[in-house]
């Protein structure tokens, strides 16, 4: 079986903070890292490898510096890395990085199965792997916490959803967004790190792809703008109740109402 | 919508023009300048070098905003019941659409849901839109999509509300995607401009910062919303709309995914999966002191979690014990009865969203970590709250 798996270089923390008067979004100096949700798809993908045969590859979307995850997946002993990169493609928002994602895979070998993490820790959406199974015209399902067994044309899995699973068959090829539950992740090899040390990362850019358009990719193949970006509300709330008991418990019963804690 | 074009000019100090832009977003890259996302559209730029920039409207802007009308919400269901995620979006639906005469549709696809077709009608919706048939069960991506496709396609909503569940962060990307349009992830603010757009606030970056997000130029306005972001609506009086049944093709019902077997979830069975925690301390001594915290506990619909002593005492079982030395909780809300707040303990809930603590002592340390703070005697607050809550139901 021969697997893709879409990683995303991410900040090294969720600990942002805004410059009040400039907007800016200011990272403190941590250096990026692999979204770590991405890194169950990876350990899922090498354990299908070792039981099925086949091969798994990797494919980011990003800046240059996004090449350190590909050298990274290298280390856990992925066997090709693709890294997608071309101003044309910054300020993307789901739907432009799924569909330049999309048009990338078009133009690799064929996989049987292309697996993306549950979702990322910045952008936070969820919804990059559902869009690039539809603009590849692939089934999908989000949520994968089992995968049973791979047969020549199709994959078992168990789908996590709120209030059910679901075993399903899924017909190849598909995409598979995985849960955490799926395995716990693999430390990067250092012996793998020196071999493949000068291995190289493919780069692909927009000369590369079918449609190469410049305006159906980044900021204007983009349907959403982010306007503002402010920082939440953080202002502690620190309140006490003192008083008779029957004051005390019926500020307590309004709260729990006012905040849908308890329906009504 | 408007966009700057730059029409590059060679030999020019490009330095000193990318200088005009207040928000630094001209950049030069390879010789030639950018404009990037920091652009504000204060169009100062056109103003001081008109023969580079220049604004290209989009004429295609009215015909949408003229197409595309009303708001339409994805019905969720399970085993026979409306999702309450679902109510709370016709709601929203109802007040955003309200100034702007917008009509509210539903769109329900599954298989002998008729009747909540009809309880849809209850909460003020113009039309429910209504696929029912056998093979729609079961959410199915494929077919699933195809029908919103096809709903899209006939009602041309301005907005499409989706829950934001594991259903429908699953199933919002997709149909996005296909009419090739936006979708926001779980906003927690919507407003609704006179013209029809949305403004949508959502979080990223795990909460530390919210991102305004608007969908100007395409149509519909997708978005996903979390259940208990905001109030379910009161039933109308007279129900005025209609229930419109459509029969899906066996086109649409195709399907690359096959369902063997469904798991319905048991309720969940241990703390750390509770979003709501009732926690008792040493004030509670006897079985029937802990019947009036089980008690309390169902009322508010949350779980019972205790301290070491209690566990020591035998009142709770182990499995239920918050701290180092049990478990590590983060409910979204936890009210602590009759506990002082140990390291140990706090150890193992200072991760909670919302923490309440009830206790007689105004000097007892939890009280340094709460966000309310009720001093008192928690047989006296407990019995009335759950008398006050009830009476209100
Ligand atoms: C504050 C903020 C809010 C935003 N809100 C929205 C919004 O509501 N709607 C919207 O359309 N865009 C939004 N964006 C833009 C969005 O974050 C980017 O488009 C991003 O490229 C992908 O989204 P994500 O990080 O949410 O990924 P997710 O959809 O959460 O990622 C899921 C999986 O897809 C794969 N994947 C994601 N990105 C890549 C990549 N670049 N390369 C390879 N694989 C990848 C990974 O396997 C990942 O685990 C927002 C951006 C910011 C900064
Ligand atoms: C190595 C080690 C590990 C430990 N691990 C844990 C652990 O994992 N979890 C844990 O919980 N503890 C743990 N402990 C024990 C911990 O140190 C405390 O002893 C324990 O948390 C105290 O529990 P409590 O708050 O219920 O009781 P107390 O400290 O006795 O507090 C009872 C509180 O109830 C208040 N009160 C009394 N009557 C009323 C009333 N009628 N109405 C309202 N308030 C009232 C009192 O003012 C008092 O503040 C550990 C201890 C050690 C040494």
């Amino acid at each position: 079986m021969n697997i893709l798996v879409c990683i995303k270089q991410v900040p090294g923390t969720t600990e942002v903070n805004i410059d009040e008067e400039t907007g800016v979004l200011l990272r403190n100096g941590v250096p990026s890292k692999m979204n770590p949700y991405d890194l169950y798809a990876l350990e899922c993908s090498l354990r299908l490898k070792k039981h099925y045969g086949g091969s798994v590859a990797v494919i980011s979307m990003g800046p240059p510096q996004a090449e350190a995850i590909i050298k990274e997946a290298y280390m856990m002993g992925v066997d090709e890395g693709y890294l997608l990169t071309d101003m044309a493609f910054a300020g993307s928002d789901v739907y432009a990085t799924a569909y330049a994602l999309a048009q990338a895979i078009k133009t690799l070998p064929d996989v049987d199965c292309i697996i993306c993490g549950m979702m990322t820790t910045d952008g936070d959406t969820a919804q990059v792997g559902p869009e690039i199974a539809e603009h590849l015209n692939i089934p999908h399902a989000s949520y994968i916490k089992e995968i049973h067994e791979v047969h020549s044309d199709h994959i078992e899995v168990t789908m996590d959803m709120d209030k059910y699973a679901a075993e399903m068959k899924i017909k190849f090829p598909a995409l598979l967004t995985v849960t955490s539950t799926i395995g716990t992740p693999r430390l990067p090899s250092y012996i793998l790190g020196k071999k493949t040390e000068d291995k190289i990362v493919n780069r692909i850019t927009l000369k590369d792809l079918n449609d190469q358009d410049p305006d159906h990719y980044g900021i204007t193949g983009s349907p959403t703008q982010v306007i503002d970006i402010f920082p939440p509300d953080h202002t502690q709330i620190s309140t006490t109740w003192e008083g008779t008991s029957k004051e005390i418990a019926s500020n307590l019963a309004d709260d729990l109402i006012h905040r849908k804690i308890v329906m009504r | 919508m408007a966009i700057i074009e730059i029409h590059q000019q060679q030999g020019k100090d490009l330095e000193e023009i990318a200088e005009v832009c207040p928000f630094d977003a001209i950049t030069i890259i390879e010789d030639s300048l950018v404009i990037t996302e920091a652009c504000k559209m204060c169009k100062v730029c056109i103003k001081q070098y008109p023969e580079i920039f220049s604004l290209e409207e989009e004429t295609s802007r009215s015909v949408l905003t003229d197409r595309y009308k009303g708001i339409a919400v994805i019905a969720e269901h399970h085993e026979g019941d409306l999702h309450p995620v679902t109510l709370e979006l016709i709601g929203k639906a109802r007040e955003l659409g309200a100034p702007l005469g917008y009509r509210i549709s539903v769109l329900i696809i599954g298989y002998e849901v008729g009747t909540l077709a009809e309880e849809l009608l209850e909460y003020g919706v113009d039309t429910v839109v209504l696929y029912d048939h056998k093979a729609l069960k079961d959410m199915l991506i494929e077919p699933y999509t195809n029908i919103i496709e096809e709903f899209i396609e006939e009602y041309r909503p301005s907005t499409v509300l989706v829950g934001g569940t594991s259903i429908g962060r699953s199933l919002a990307p997709r149909a996005a995607a296909r009419v090739h349009t936006g979708l926001t992830a779980d906003c927690t603010v919507l407003t609704m401009q006179p013209n029809g757009d949305l403004d949508q606030i959502r979080p990223a970056f795990g909460g530390n910062i919210m991102a305004h997000i608007r969908t100007p130029n395409h149509r519909p306005q997708f978005a996903t919303v979390r259940c208990k972001i905001f109030d379910s609506p009161k039933k109308v009086e007279v129900k005025t709309g209609q229930i419109i049944t459509k029969r899906p093709t066996v086109q649409q019902l195709k399907s690359r995914i096959e369902i063997s077997s469904i798991h319905i979830k048991k309720k969940i069975t241990s703390i750390e999966d509770a979003e709501i925690l009732v926690a008792a301390g040493r004030a509670i001594r006897t079985p029937a002191d802990m019947a009036l915290i089980e008690k309390f506990a169902e009322a508010i619909g949350g779980m019972v979690a205790g301290t070491r002593p209690l566990i020591e005492s035998g009142l709770i079982d182990p499995r239920r014990q918050i701290g180092l030395s049990g478990r590590t909780v983060k409910p979204k809300v936890i009210i602590t009865c009759g506990i002082s707040g140990s390291v140990q303990f706090v150890a193992g809930m200072k991760g909670s969203e919302l923490i309440y603590a009830i206790n007689t002592d105004p000097e007892a340390s939890i009280f340094g970590l709460a966000h309310y703070r009720l001093v008192g005697d928690l047989y006296e607050i407990i019995p009335q709250c759950i008398s006050q809550l009830q009476r209100g139901l």
